[in-house]
């Protein structure tokens, strides 16, 4: 429960008093509280630090190792204190929690101590104040990433493959890892050597040559030694495509490997070559495709596994890229704007370079970023005036925006990756809220399961009482009282949803509508609903006979204390045998109009019933299920 | 913490300062032992937890409410929430202080019988003019139906709470006026076994 309830519970439980001349049943007997109810000053002993507190201040938190009978672990008989050895100047933070409720984060600790000592005495460090979570986020994200850098490190493949690896897994590792076997390593500065050979060899075709003896033109390197240059391009396709099968076939997902970005281009590098096969006299269509070889200077970013710095980088620029997107955007507004008024201002001028908008788009860009190439340049005054214009907004629109955009990006980007946690964090503390308070439920509905209702009358009772607080026995009290008052029960998600189903499909008995037809009506419902459970679960021969179902019924009622439908059906048996005739028939008649019966979810937060061999899951009323289906082979 | 609601003054600054600087201090315990049925080292526990949960010494409706809805994790408890401050706070100022605290927790738990009826009356009174009509049974019916929540067993019907009302009206409504008075509360819940045996259930809560 949250912060300093138990201190309100005596208040809330005599608040009660309100519901008692509403009831219509019957209160039940309030837990009887063995502990004394004065208060008495605890010493605690952190480490040679006394400290000195309440013990009521301790009980505020009943689920915190100081506030559960968990400290008597701790207890020391001779210096009549609890002992524990463990820091003590964190251990002010968390008593000064228990005093005033918030929790505050030491800004001089160090984080992960902070938290072991929070795990140790039992506190979830969701609950940090406002005023300290912003830091403690910061400093854990903080740590987070170095220890992920680390471990990343660590499991980058430097740990020696198990023995049985296959030759498969070797070849991959050797891929991926060039730096863990010697082979790997040659292999690696290879193909290193041959890109940079291919990429060299691309350049320097190109370059123009001395002539030819007896021509006059100069030729480029390409065509002088073209034999060369093509055995060259051959040797390294080779190798590059042995590379890529080799790749591929050591790949443990070969669909992924085959879809990754990498491999893409490997293969684009090494395709012209081929098609070149194919089409040896085609000048036009293999001219363009050797442009694409271009493409294999881009294995230079296979170095960017190894280097962090490639990699952070490649992660910003893919982070801001909203942020230059909208940089290239108002360039384009700029551009569009100022190309359409200098090809107006410019269409009076004879003979002008100023042909088309798209034609004054070259202009503007060059005139915007300051390079005026000057192959396009105004002439009327008013398009020079113009032209000033827009290189003077040139400088503005682009120089401004990119010092901004390259400092905006790195606080954007921590931003939001700060944000996008608080966000996923947010919802991961609102789920635990929820789930602390459903908690709260669930407990209440697992005491109710176990019993703990009929007042110790049996050994189950007992056995179900663990180690509940008072707190936890006197909340539990008040919403007995609570169900007692308005004549309904707390359930589950699970069992509201199939009650919800249940009146859906329409089931109706037909019962006389007095004053006790309430009552009437939950024990047939429930009684309805166990049964039907019962039939669908057990699998067994169960004929839904008249006298099967009353027999049924008594013995329920006889062997198992279990809720508290059946004190009233007891009664209601007795009293109206009819009516439980009347819903046999409508209950066969109804199972037949159930399509399929909903699978019975197990509601995990509730503990496997003692003692019962259970064919069927956990789920609440699968244990009254359980018990009948017992029953049911007994007969 | 807001005491009286006042009208918006002109130095609204001032007002601020008065109300930040204000610290409800209760009365010595010697008063309120007179005042209440608890004993001093009761007083102390009560107020010592009392404190330190409302250091400036009032609770207001908000807090009330919030501390009473963490009992509740099922259902809506602010409207019961709201019918009990009312019911507290005696001297309608707007805020629980703690001898409203005390006193009310006092005729609780250690109260006779004819009291807590009183008090439940009150309770139910939401005008306070005396008698309680079907109209204000059905706002607490419904605000106590509230706070079950929707996953009840069986499922919570909406005239339910109606139902309710009416065979409480039934009951203490003796000359069928259509309101319900305090003799007539009173006796009624006098020659009722259950409430009157009901009514011992949290003597020993403190």
């Amino acid at each position: 429960m949250a912060a300093g309830v138990a201190t309100w519970m005596p208040f809330a439980r005599a608040a009660a008093v309100g519901w008692l001349p509403l009831a219509q049943q019957t209160m039940p007997k309030p837990p009887v509280d063995k502990t004394s109810r004065s208060d008495e000053i605890l010493f605690v002993n952190v480490s040679g630090l006394r400290f000195q507190t309440w013990k009521n201040t301790l009980d505020r938190y009943p689920d915190t190792l100081l506030g559960s009978s968990e400290k008597e672990f701790f207890y020391n008989e001779e210096t009549q204190e609890y002992f524990f050895d463990r820091d003590p100047e964190m251990f002010r933070h968390i008593l000064n929690f228990f005093r005033t409720g918030k929790l505050h984060y030491p800004r001089h600790e160090c984080i992960q101590a902070f938290e072991e000592e929070l795990a140790f005495y039992g506190i979830i460090p969701e609950i940090i104040g406002d005023c300290c979570m912003e830091e403690y986020r910061d400093r854990k994200k903080e740590n987070q990433e170095r220890l992920a850098e680390d471990t990343e490190a660590e499991n980058a493949g430097d740990a020696p493959l198990p023995p049985d690896a296959t030759l498969r897994d070797k070849l991959w590792r050797a891929f991926e890892n060039p730096h863990t076997s010697t082979m790997a390593l040659v292999f690696y500065y290879v193909t290193g050597f041959f890109i940079a050979v291919s990429v060299i060899a691309n350049v320097v075709e190109t370059v123009p040559c001395r002539p030819l003896k007896g021509s006059v033109k100069d030729l480029p390197c390409g065509e002088k030694f073209s034999v060369a240059f093509s055995c060259l391009d051959t040797a390294c396709v080779l190798i590059f495509s042995c590379e890529y099968l080799m790749r591929l076939y050591a790949a443990p997902s070969r669909c992924d490997f085959a879809r990754s970005v990498m491999s893409v281009i490997d293969v684009v590098a090494i395709l012209p070559f081929y098609i070149g096969l194919v089409m040896p006299e085609n000048e036009e269509v293999s001219g363009a495709f050797v442009t694409l070889r271009v493409f294999r200077v881009f294995r230079i970013f296979k170095f960017s596994r190894h280097s962090q710095g490639l990699r952070i980088l490649g992660c910003t620029l893919q982070a801001c890229a909203s942020e230059l997107g909208f940089l290239l955007f108002s360039l384009t507004m700029a551009v569009i704007i100022f190309a359409t008024v200098m090809f107006y201002a410019e269409k009076g001028t004879k003979g002008t370079t100023f042909s088309s908008i798209p034609a004054s788009f070259w202009y503007t860009i060059v005139t915007m970023t300051t390079l005026g190439y000057g192959d396009m340049v105004p002439d009327s005054i008013a398009g020079k005036i113009f032209g000033s214009i827009c290189s003077l907004s040139g400088v503005l629109v682009i120089a401004l925006p990119v010092p901004v955009i390259v400092s905006n990006f790195a606080r954007i980007y921590h931003q939001n990756q700060r944000a996008d946690k608080m966000r996923a964090q947010q919802k991961v503390r609102q789920a635990r809220i929820r789930m602390a308070k459903k908690g709260a439920t669930n407990a209440f509905l697992q005491h109710k399961e176990d019993g703990g209702l009929q007042g110790g009358d049996s050994d189950s009772t007992a056995l179900c009482v663990k180690n509940r607080s008072a707190f936890e026995h006197q909340h539990h009290h008040l919403l007995q009282c609570l169900e007692k008052t308005t004549n309904h029960e707390f359930t589950d998600e699970v069992t509201y949803s199939e009650v919800c189903m249940m009146d859906s499909v329409g089931f109706r008995t037909s019962r006389s509508t007095s004053l006790s037809s309430q009552q009437g009506a939950t024990t047939t419902c429930c009684s309805r609903r166990s049964k039907r459970r019962a039939i669908r679960l057990a699998n067994s021969t169960v004929s839904v006979s008249r006298g099967s179902v009353q027999e049924l019924a008594t013995l329920h009622i006889t062997k198992t204390p279990v809720g508290t439908q059946y004190p009233q059906s007891r009664s209601n048996l007795n009293a109206r045998t009819e009516d439980l005739k009347l819903n046999c028939d409508d209950y066969t008649a109804a199972i037949i109009s159930i399509p399929t019966p909903p699978a019975n979810t197990p509601d995990e937060s509730l503990p496997n019933s003692p003692a019962i061999p259970g064919i069927l899951r956990n789920s609440r009323s699968s244990t009254y299920n359980t018990q009948e289906t017992v029953k049911i082979s007994s007969l | 913490m807001s005491l009286t609601p006042s009208s918006p003054s002109p130095d609204s600054v001032e007002d601020e300062l008065e109300l930040s600087a204000v610290r409800h201090r209760p009365e010595g315990l010697e008063q309120l032992e007179a005042l209440t049925r608890f004993n001093r080292k009761e007083l102390q526990i009560l107020y010592r937890g009392f404190k330190n949960e409302c250091p400036s010494g009032v609770v207001n409706e908000d807090t009330f409410k919030v501390i009473y809805s963490q009992f509740f994790p099922q259902g809506d408890a602010s409207m019961y929430a709201h019918f009990l401050f009312n019911a507290f706070d005696t001297d309608k100022d707007g805020s629980v202080s703690f001898e409203d605290f005390v006193i009310g927790l006092s005729i609780l738990l250690r109260g006779s019988v004819q009291e807590k009826l009183n008090w439940a009356f009150n309770l139910y009174d939401i005008n306070k003019d005396g008698c309680i009509t079907k109209e204000e049974m059905l706002d607490i019916m419904k605000a106590i139906y509230d706070m079950m929540g929707k996953c009840t067993y069986p499922l919570l019907k909406d005239d339910t709470p109606r139902q309710h009302v009416e065979i409480f009206f039934q009951k203490m409504d003796k000359n069928k006026d259509g309101v319900v008075t305090i003799e007539e509360f009173i006796d009624c819940c006098q020659n009722d076994e259950n409430i009157m045996r009901s009514m011992q259930l949290f003597e020993n809560v403190i």
